[in-house]
């Protein structure tokens, strides 16, 4: 009957192990980061690496938001902000290290961090490692925000925990928007007085300033001329960890707490969690990586650090995936984040799925032959019916635009149409998310996909 | 070993008690029978440290806790199993289970409260990687208690164990209810069904909107006409 001493044993193994059991999914993740990083791109080509670049972030957004609004199931509508502090934390980290330590803020990095090929450089240099620093450090600065703002506003409850959060974001982005002054100090100042220079800013009227080195924060420019450091390697390796941390939070005493806050509250503190602490816990942690994508966000390739991207439609593209992938599921926002980021880019163009056509047709033809039998034989067709609609959907997208083409129009200009309503049929078709709050690789999901395909059709019921 | 004295709750500009005062001695069940809305289940929330009092003071071992957040209440082992069940539905009965053991360090004592919780609900060891919300009612009921078990209470508060069960079932929790005050746990019993809270209890409280009505031994108080005619639907 001891049922907890062997769920114990076999859940805390030997040192070895567990060493082993901890150590490999980081290798795991920095060999793929390096694969993406030295293989992948020369495939795919410039643009969809950019694209990659992108889902990557947005899978660090969407886990890290999914801790919040997921597993606490608080709705926090403020996250692009914390991604801001951080995107400016490590900018400006960047910017001045590179400034005081290489004399200039040219991209220093090694083959790690190289997005453009055939630069003779070493593998890593101390480019890379001051950007290594300035994301952990913008991701410390996002984090401690995130407890500043938590602690008092954890203690709400719903939408007043949401209005405060969107607040929050809009004041962090008006702040930084408003400050455009011609700022601080040139490269040989800044040497001999790297703290002076920062601590002047606020002491010293404006048009004492010197300013040789030109330093907008907001405005309509943002923080101009960041190198590139984000790679695929970066960015993905920030990929693994996040889920790496996501995944050993859930199944952890904290995870559960956390998980129990969203499920009752009541009972929760009725089991002793410390309901607020615990909050704020998920709050920080959430925030900790949101300033890491920030960081990443803001040295990549094509994007000006501007507060005005990063505002509260920044934040809501941020709850659509996680929506979209199932509140509370880690592998349904990372998956959710890929497939938002990606059919915006797909919908730009969709012709080349016109070159496919005979495999759309051929599943089209399949699954009407499935959902006939189904019906025929009394099982559930609704699944079936969903599929079909997508792979018709598909193939009509292909059909539209050479339509569209042939009388003079750019199907691509509607994509953002097309886009809204793929997302509300997703939420009329299932309202639950992507995966609910399952995994993707939890076999209980597909368990209950498979039984309601295999189940005979029940009046008005759906099966779980 | 519980004092409650002149405890006032309010929910905003609504009185939901108006100053009750009960007593709890250890190793007994008590009991505070009242129809909907009387104010049982808020004075067991504000037990928990759920709700705040207005005012009135609430001793626990001679020690105010009126002030204590929930989570200080579960550490000096006031445990409640809330209404409706108030289990986690999307995660496992096992993960529900270790919820209880949020305020616990000692792995051995632990282990010890496990194997006895699942040793009273040997239906709940069958279904440890079950999601709880697949359960059915009764074994809700009965993960709440085991879970409320294994934060190894000294008081235990039990917010409507019978709600939504049928007789059978009832009959097995109330069975239990007794078991575990037998091994020595206090408990504080809020139910609607006096009937069957009575039979089980030592001493009873009739609550009515937020004044107690009458107090006294449960067996007595069963055996009264008067209670019988207004409470127990007996004519």
């Amino acid at each position: 009957m001891s049922t907890l001493r062997a769920r114990a044993i076999e859940l805390k193994p030997g040192l070895l192990p567990a060493t082993v059991r901890s150590v490999w999914p980081l290798v795991a993740g920095i060999g793929i980061a390096l694969t993406l990083q030295f293989f992948a791109k020369p495939v795919i080509g410039d643009f969809y690496a950019k694209v990659l670049l992108d889902i990557g972030t947005s899978i660090i957004l969407a886990v890290s938001l999914t801790m919040v609004n997921g597993f606490t199931g608080q709705f926090s509508i403020g996250h692009a902000a914390f991604m801001m502090v951080g995107g400016y934390v490590s900018g400006g980290i960047v910017y001045y290290g590179s400034l005081l330590l290489f004399g200039d803020v040219d991209m220093a990095g090694g083959l790690v961090s190289s997005m453009i090929e055939g630069r003779d450089v070493p593998l890593v240099t101390r480019g890379d490692a001051l950007f290594a620093v300035s994301l952990v450090a913008g991701g410390l600065a996002a984090a401690l925000c995130g407890y500043v703002v938590g602690l008092p506003s954890l203690r709400l409850k719903g939408d007043y925990l949401a209005i405060v959060t969107l607040g929050f974001g809009e004041i962090v982005r008006v702040l930084i928007q408003s400050q455009t002054g011609d700022v601080l100090y040139t490269v040989e100042e800044m040497k001999e007085r790297p703290f002076v220079g920062i601590a002047q800013m606020f002491t010293t009227p404006s048009d004492e300033w010197v300013t040789p080195i030109v330093l907008s924060l907001g405005g309509a420019l943002g923080f101009s001329g960041l190198p590139f450091y984000s790679s695929l390697f970066w960015v993905f390796l920030g990929v693994g960890i996040t889920l790496l941390v996501a995944y050993r939070l859930k199944e952890s005493a904290t995870g559960r707490a956390f998980l129990s806050i969203r499920e009752d509250e009541i009972a929760s503190e009725a089991m002793g969690v410390n309901t607020t602490q615990f909050k704020v816990r998920a709050f920080v942690i959430a925030a900790f990586f949101a300033g890491v994508a920030g960081g990443l966000f803001a040295h990549s390739i094509g994007v000006q650090l501007n507060p005005g991207e990063l505002g509260f439609l920044k934040s809501f593209d941020i709850i659509i995936m996680v929506v979209l992938g199932g509140l509370g599921s880690i592998s349904g926002a990372a998956i959710a984040a890929a497939i938002v980021t990606i059919l915006p880019e797909l919908l730009r163009n969709p012709a080349p799925l016109l070159k496919v056509w005979p495999v759309f047709a051929g599943l089209a033809a399949l699954l009407l032959i499935a959902t006939v039998f189904a019906a025929a034989t009394g099982r559930r067709t609704r699944p079936l019916i969903a599929w079909l609609c997508i792979v018709l959907a598909l193939l009509g997208l292909g059909f539209g635009a050479r339509a569209a083409a042939a009388a003079g129009h750019n199907l691509g200009d509607y994509r953002m149409i097309l886009f809204a309503l793929a997302l509300i049929l997703m939420m009329i078709l299932r309202p639950q998310g992507l995966f609910g709050v399952r995994e993707i690789w939890d076999r209980s999901l597909w368990r209950g996909i498979a039984e309601s395909l295999r189940a005979p059709a029940k009046k008005g019921g759906t099966s779980r | 070993m519980l004092v409650i004295r002149d405890l006032v709750v309010n929910y905003g500009a609504i009185r939901a008690l108006h100053g009750i005062s009960l007593r709890v001695e250890r190793g007994r069940i008590v009991t505070l029978v009242g129809s909907n809305g009387a104010g049982k289940s808020t004075t067991l929330r504000a037990i928990s440290g759920i709700v705040r009092a207005a005012s009135g003071s609430i001793l626990f071992e001679g020690k105010p806790i009126g002030r204590a957040p929930p989570h200080e209440i579960v550490r000096l082992g006031i445990v409640q199993a809330p209404e409706g069940r108030g289990i986690f539905a999307n995660m496992t009965v096992e993960e529900n289970l270790l919820l209880g053991a949020t305020m616990r360090r000692d792995a051995a004592g632990i282990r010890e409260d496990w194997d006895r919780a699942l040793a009273l609900f040997p239906r709940l060891q069958e279904r440890l990687s079950q999601s709880a919300g697949t359960l059915s009612g009764g074994e809700q009921q009965m993960l709440a208690i085991a879970r409320a078990l294994i934060a190894r209470p000294r008081l235990l508060l039990l917010d409507e164990p019978s709600l939504g069960l049928a007789p059978q079932v009832c009959q097995t929790i109330f069975r239990i209810i007794r078991e575990i005050n037998e091994r020595g746990t206090t408990i504080l019993l809020v139910e609607q069904n006096a009937n069957a809270a009575l039979k089980v209890a030592h001493h009873a409280y009739v609550l009515e909107v937020g004044e107690i009505a009458l107090e006294g031994d449960a067996k007595k108080l069963a055996a009264d006409d008067n209670v019988r005619k207004a409470y127990l639907g007996v004519h």
